[in-house]
């Protein structure tokens, strides 16, 4: 009874899997933090794309949820067991991953960091991501010339402790606000008398939604609003027109996924600082297949760009409109 | 006897009666197979080196098993053991790194900790009375407070005295990690306490009919503290093959060390209702997952298919045991 129902089972999985090729390719492992966040997704196609152009073969894994560091090691011992050249990797635990990657390299395996920085950072050969610090420090520019003439009263909606780029897009945001000074580097967060209220979201729609519901009720004349993500924000957003202020209350967010780019369409989002998983995926993918044939290791820290995306530019920060926005936006349109 | 309601058992009843008799040859069955399958799609997966890989990441949920069956052959269930093993690494690594306690003083207090907590759960499921299910909840949220409020950061200065069971050594071109052995060692104790001593036997006996045992003379609820504290004393020594495996003493560990064990039970083919179950199948369970996870990854199929099948082996699993039970 157990075989007849497991041969089925196994026919299954045959079909799924891709037929083995002929030569012997250049095999690459993308590790990501989750299988379902969309600019994973995102960044798992551009690999995928790039690999076939290549003529690579492109290996993914990802932690059972994000933080789950035992997923990602397992995922890359198999993937260098399966003759991975090179390791793309999101790390789920910045700190908890390093002994792993330290294994692997000593294998001669080039493990590049993609979007987040390992702690140290000189834990992987290279890092292809957004400089979230930057990220912050443009939406915090724009908020400064958009609230130009009003007393900011700030509510921040966090990402969660000890994680750095929650801490780098809060502390980029306010110094770009100009009421803080912080070390771009910092996983802690600092803060300004100007910011009535900070909470953490995990970056996730319902909690952002309760932390802003929680922010109103503790300060209601609130006029500036900070997210971490756009999920973050698409629920403040929603407590916020519950209490009948939308009209005098400005977000600012992070990402530039298509669902938060038609936030600023719609005027939910007034700025949002765009970020691009394909390219940090592209590059990655580039970087192992050069490895390859070439032996040279990519190293050191490559920003893969940010841009603000806004309906509303103010002079002396540069903008691009949604319009632009929605060409160049990761995820579901 | 008429011969209508009896005509369809034969069909099926040799099957059963064979599952009924070695509920553990169902699950070795699928382990070959699988391995089978597996070894006709990528050359990489036949060799030592890649068996020695899956054995040695199957260790940590492995040994979490064990504590998982035995709990389950009582009956219970144990939601904390993920948990519990994350609070006794994060302890032991953060004494050593962050107070300079001595490395060994540091993992016999990790694992002391944990047996309190094995202590707890049996004292709370017996002298009150409460569900496994609600009490082991609870100190699943206890634990992972107490963590938490530990430490948030992950400990990465940890003591090469603590890393011994993720080193290796070789057997021909092999390299073999004395953690999964450390693992099989405990499976083959649990296997010689649970078969062939009288504790062993009150561990079936109090999951299969606690009334009948307490009737016998055996008293079950220093079976049931005692079983709680030996598996919380495993989900210590998972913590420490967690450390050695990975390096450092992780917070954010262990939150599904909870249902990866159950998977591993269940697809052992260990009843959920308690009294019937072979600790080895547990081992086996283990392995299927550690198999298909490593498998698919190897032919480049995305890991959420391995949670797929992992999903359905379970729903075929705790099949074959129902149908088993009922054709009784």
């Amino acid at each position: 009874m157990f075989l007849k129902l497991a041969l089925p089972v196994l026919t299954l999985i045959a079909l799924a899997a891709s037929p083995a090729a002929a030569a012997d390719p250049i095999v690459i492992g993308l590790i990501t933090k989750t299988e379902t966040n969309p600019f994973f997704v995102k960044m798992k196609e551009g690999a995928a794309s790039e690999s076939t152009k290549l003529g690579a073969k492109l290996l993914t894994g990802a932690g059972a949820k994000d933080g789950d560091n035992e997923g990602q090691v397992t995922a890359m011992e198999n993937m260098i067991n399966a003759g991975a050249k090179g390791i793309l990797i999101t790390p789920s635990d910045t700190k908890a991953i390093v002994p792993s990657i330290q294994k692997a390299r000593k294998k001669g395996v080039l493990v590049i960091a993609l979007d987040t920085a390992t702690e140290p950072v000189s834990a992987v050969d290279a890092l292809f991501a957004t400089n979230n610090f930057d990220a912050g420090l443009l939406i915090g520019q724009w908020a400064k010339g958009a609230m130009a003439g009003k007393k900011p009263v700030i509510a921040t909606l966090d990402l969660q402790p000890g994680i750095t780029v929650g801490a780098q897009r809060h502390n980029g945001f306010l110094q770009g606000f100009g009421v803080a000074k912080a070390d771009p580097n910092s996983s802690d967060l600092v803060t300004a008398p100007q910011v009535v209220c900070s909470q953490d979201t995990h970056g996730n729609q319902a909690e952002g939604q309760a932390a802003m519901e929680n922010c109103l009720s503790k300060n209601p004349d609130i006029n500036l609003v900070y997210t971490i993500n756009e999920p973050a924000a698409f629920g403040a957003f929603t407590a916020i027109k519950a209490a009948g202020k939308d009209k005098q209350i400005v977000i600012v967010s992070v990402d530039g996924g298509c669902r938060g780019v038609q936030g600023v369409v719609d005027g939910k989002i007034a700025a949002t600082s765009q970020q691009y998983p394909l390219k940090m995926a592209t590059m990655g993918v580039e970087a192992v297949v050069n490895y390859a044939k070439t032996g040279k290791k990519a190293s050191g820290y490559v920003d893969t760009g940010v841009t603000l995306i806004t309906d509303r530019p103010q002079a002396g920060v540069a903008s691009k409109d949604s319009k632009f926005g929605t060409a160049s936006c990761w995820g579901k349109k | 006897m008429t011969a209508a309601p009896t005509a369809a058992a034969p069909r099926h009843s040799r099957i059963i009666d064979l599952l009924r008799g070695a509920p553990i040859l169902g699950p070795v069955a699928a382990l070959i197979l699988a391995c089978i399958f597996f070894a006709t799609q990528t050359d990489r997966f036949l060799s030592g080196a890649n068996f020695s890989l899956i054995l040695q990441q199957v260790m940590v949920v492995g040994t979490l098993a064990i504590g998982q069956e035995l709990v389950i052959l009582t009956g219970g269930i144990d939601l904390s053991n993920g948990m519990i093993m994350a609070l006794s690494s994060v302890l032991t690594t953060g004494l050593i790194a962050n107070s300079g306690v001595h490395p060994f003083l540091a993992v016999v207090l990790g694992l002391a900790v944990c047996v309190a907590f094995g202590v707890l759960n049996g004292w709370l499921t017996t002298a009150i009375g409460l569900p496994p299910f609600i009490v082991t909840l609870g100190t699943f949220n206890i634990a992972y407070a107490l963590v938490r409020i530990y430490t948030t950061a992950t400990i990465t200065s940890v003591p090469d005295s603590l890393l011994f069971f993720g080193n290796t050594f070789s057997i021909g071109s092999t390299e073999i990690t004395y953690g999964s052995i450390l693992m099989l060692v405990l499976f083959a104790i649990a296997w010689l306490v649970l078969g062939s001593t009288r504790a062993g036997r009150s561990v079936y006996a109090v999951g299969d009919n606690p009334e009948a045992a307490r009737l016998a003379g055996i008293r079950t609820s220093r079976v049931l503290v005692g079983v709680y504290a030996m598996a919380a004393l495993s989900y210590g020594i998972a913590g420490l093959l967690l450390v050695a495996r990975t390096g450092v003493g992780d917070p954010q560990a262990g939150q599904t060390g909870n249902l990866d064990s159950i998977t591993a039970v269940v697809l052992g083919g260990t009843s959920l209702l308690g009294g019937r179950g072979q600790i080895m199948g547990a081992l086996v369970g283990a392995l299927i997952v550690g198999v298909f996870r490593n498998g698919l990854q190897l032919m480049g199929v995305g890991s959420i298919y391995q949670v797929l099948i992992t999903g359905i082996l379970v729903i075929l699993a705790v099949s074959v045991d129902y149908l088993s039970h009922r054709a009784k």
